[in-house]
């Protein structure tokens, strides 16, 4: 139990630390007094909770912090830049604690070590040196109450509990008492509903209320009250602010039990207008692993929708097939409800890099303007999830190798900061995901050297500027020295690019010399259900994503292509690869199928595959493979068919990089 | 006189929490570790107030709460129920068996004491 609700505080520390990140970089562009609250209430929460859950340390680190913060909400501490800083410092000091999850001789440690002390050291300082010295918190506080609103509200009250309340422990007088330390309350009692005394039973609750109260308070405080109240029992609405009737009804003590008749039933006026129902909230929260079950059952749904077509084929009863009809395309609506309540804006992901581009701007001592578009772009939960590191990578990259210093910017003629511009568009079933920046570019001479030095292309070879900068991710393309020593991109670009095509998605680069360079991801808009192209290959299915398809023609006696040794296809006067996914995958196909070819495009690359026959096409809900199978080059996944078989789903991607065409070859020949 | 608060849980921590979060406020915490537990307790501590927990061993919390509101001592009582998980059916449940509310975990110290206080006036 305790266990779930250190994990509920961890989950709701984590992201009380993310939002104090962004909070505090608002911070820079000006003080908002309710930003400042926002913060400060953040590290109230964490300090309070932290205590009750086993992570004193924290608790105890951020009660500096929440000090000296609360001079700033006072307005006794101006925000400059070195206090930010301090603040970043100190949330990050959090965010520590945190990941050492919860006391222990660690925490301690970390606690007492030499930096922590600085720190506090530091945010004490502040506290000490405010006007007000005296006005150190105490470690407990109050709960930082919302300001009272200044106008004084009427609202109407109806309360009728259930006939079991006073027998379960509820207790209206205390109830009633509690509502009149928020205003003025005028009560009347409803006692229609109380019968002869004879038939009376004194431990059911007959009573109803009918309050009018007069206050400065909000419904919030009001509906606390009735904490326990089931909302049916409860009926709370706004009137417009009117005399309180009957003052002097107030005073009247209020019975606990319903024998004493104290007032008359006289019925109350209209209780002013219509209750009503007030929207708590236009979203809610869930965890994730509860979205990816739900995920998981309509893949489920998916797949039997799939073999429920394929049953109902065989009857051939039109009632069948109009229902059959009928519930695809509910199960298709069904679908894009479910995978559009995984989307998440990609602000998400982009928020995080303004820590990152502030903190490399300042380790570098470069001037660097970070600007975003499309933050409300939606993609993918998983997609969103795997994307930050490869954009990270790449913001470093373009902040660290291609903005120039001030200096040389100016000397160059350009404007003393550098931007770095971070942009998401939507563009069909694909998002496009672009890092910009308008520093010195890429180093294409730089680059084909290497490129010549580690083998990869010809020495007398001739490139285009495009190819040439699409060998910056190449595995082992660049070590960080010689990226370094020509500036160019590189470090772990290839790793960049195996995540990317991970996600089914593609990566371009452009770049010009000294004017800056834009490298766009294209992403598939979700991950979790593809249309696929379904191919047959011996007695096995496998499933081609249809994104990557361009076209599918038969191979037939086109096969002769290969005599000269090379195997190339002319398809419409251009020669066009192929790979025979028999020898890829080992299966052998059947000798007497007619054979097709169905032509992939790859990072601007057309491909061939080589199958038996081509099936058909259709929705396919993508199911990881075991840790054992994963990571096999050319398979990415498998699903399961209409009819209960299993279906490998082809990487096209890793596929063609295992089969050892070296791209910069295949373009040549492509060419030739 | 003090007030006798009855925490039923089988997690040694909230039982903890209890108990240090009210005694300081001038309460008398009784402590039992199952539903069972808390029955014997209820007859012998004549309790003023209940928190109970749901899931637990031997006897869980809706068990409790309804053999709790047939005894004398159980009856007329607040019973609070100590939920993890807001899910309503839940809350319905323990309503329906008679609990007079319910504390959704994790709450803090200020919470407890506010909601006893209410409880108990």
């Amino acid at each position: 139990m305790l266990q779930q609700a250190i994990e509920a505080f961890v989950q709701e520390a984590g992201e009380i630390l993310a939002g104090l990140e962004n909070s505090i970089l608002a911070l820079e562009d000006g003080t908002d007094p309710a930003l400042v609250d926002e913060i400060f209430r953040g590290l109230h929460t964490v300090k309070g909770s932290g205590g009750m859950f086993g992570y004193t340390c924290l608790s105890r680190f951020t009660h500096h912090f929440e000090s000296a913060f609360d001079l700033v909400r006072s307005g006794q501490l101006r925000v400059d830049p070195p206090l930010i800083d301090l603040c970043l410092a100190a949330r990050d000091v959090m965010c520590e604690f945190i990941a050492l999850g919860g006391d222990g001789p660690v925490s301690e440690d970390l606690l007492a070590s030499e930096r922590i002390a600085n720190m506090i050291a530091a945010l004490s300082a502040l506290t000490a040196a405010a006007p007000d010295a005296q006005a150190v918190k105490p470690l407990v506080e109050e709960e930082a109450l919302p300001e009272p609103e200044s106008t004084e509200r009427s609202y109407s009250i109806e309360f009728r509990p259930d006939a079991n309340a006073l027998r379960n422990g509820m207790r209206p007088d205390l109830l009633m008492a509690e509502l009149g330390e928020l205003g003025t309350t005028a009560i009347h009692y409803d006692t229609t509903a109380i019968p002869r005394l004879d038939e009376l039973d004194p431990t059911e609750a007959l009573l109803g209320w009918q309050v009018t109260l007069r206050t400065q308070s909000s419904r919030a405080a009001i509906e606390e009250v009735f904490i326990f109240a089931d909302d049916a029992d409860l009926v709370i609405a706004e009137t417009a602010p009117a005399p309180v009737a009957a003052e002097a009804e107030a005073a009247l003590p209020v019975a606990p039990v319903p024998a004493a008749r104290l007032a008359r039933a006289d019925a109350p006026a209209a209780p002013g207008p219509t209750p009503r129902k007030e929207a708590k909230s236009d979203s809610i929260r869930v965890t994730s692993s509860r979205l990816d079950d739900m995920m998981d059952s309509l893949g489920e749904l998916v797949i039997a929708q799939a073999r429920l077509d394929a049953v109902a084929q065989r009857f051939d009863d039109p009632a069948l097939e109009s229902v059959v009809e009928e519930m695809a395309r509910l199960v298709i609506g069904l679908r894009d409800a479910t995978l559009s309540i995984r989307m998440l804006p990609i602000e998400n992901v982009f928020a995080k890099f303004k820590r990152v581009v502030r903190d490399l701007a300042a380790e570098l001592g470069k001037e660097v303007h970070l600007v975003t578009e499309g933050g409300e772009t939606e993609v993918d939960k998983n997609v969103i999830d795997r994307i930050g590191d490869p954009l990270v990578h790449m913001i470093r990259n373009s902040i660290d190798h291609g903005l120039e210093t001030a200096d040389e910017r100016e000397a160059a003629g350009k404007p003393r900061t550098g931007t770095v511009r971070l942009s998401a568009r939507q563009e069909g079933g694909e998002i496009l995901v672009s890092i910009e920046d308008n520093g010195r570019g890429l180093n294409t001479e730089a680059i084909r050297n290497r490129a010549i030095e580690r083998g990869l292309i010809a020495a007398d070879a001739v490139h285009s500027e495009r190819e040439l900068h699409h060998l910056i991710f190449e595995p082992g393309f660049s070590t960080a020295a010689v990226v370094s020593a020509v500036s160019g991109r590189g470090v772990g670009m290839d790793a960049v690019k195996t995540t990317i095509d991970a996600l089914g998605g593609t990566i371009d680069v452009l770049s010009r010399n000294g004017r800056g360079s834009r490298i766009t991801l294209r992403l598939p808009v979700t991950m979790a259900i593809i249309d696929g192209l379904r191919v047959k290959l011996g007695p096995q299915v496998y499933v081609i994503p249809l994104s990557s398809v361009e076209e599918c023609v038969e191979l037939g006696d086109n096969a002769g292509a290969r005599r000269s040794g090379r195997s190339l296809l002319e398809i419409r006067n251009e020669m066009v690869p192929f790979l025979e996914l028999e020898k890829l995958f080992c299966q052998p196909g059947d000798p007497q199928a007619r054979r097709r070819v169905v032509v992939v495009r790859v990072d601007g690359t057309r491909v061939g595959l080589v199958v038996d026959d081509i099936l058909g096409q259709g929705q396919t809900v993508i199911k990881s493979l075991s840790s054992f199978h994963s990571g096999l080059p050319g398979l990415g996944g498998a699903t399961i068919l209409g009819d209960g078989r299993v279906a490998l789903i082809v990487d096209v991607a890793t596929l063609i990089r295992s089969a050892e065409v070296p791209r910069a070859e295949t373009v040549r020949r492509v060419a030739a | 006189m003090t007030k006798t608060i009855l925490s039923v849980d089988d997690s040694k921590p909230i039982r903890d929490m209890v108990t240090f979060t009210l005694e300081p406020e001038g309460f008398r915490v009784v402590c039992a570790e199952n539903g069972q537990d808390g029955l014997d307790k209820l007859r012998a501590e004549r309790p003023d107030l209940v928190f109970t927990d749901l899931n637990m061993p031997v006897m869980d919390g809706i068990t409790f709460i309804t053999k709790a509101r047939a005894e004398a001592a159980g009856s007329g009582i607040p019973i609070v129920m100590l939920t993890t998980e807001s899910a309503p059916e839940m809350k319905e449940k323990g309503k329906a068996a008679g609990a007079t509310g319910w504390l959704n975990k994790p709450f803090d110290a200020d919470k407890l004491i506010a909601v006893t206080r209410k409880l108990l006036g």
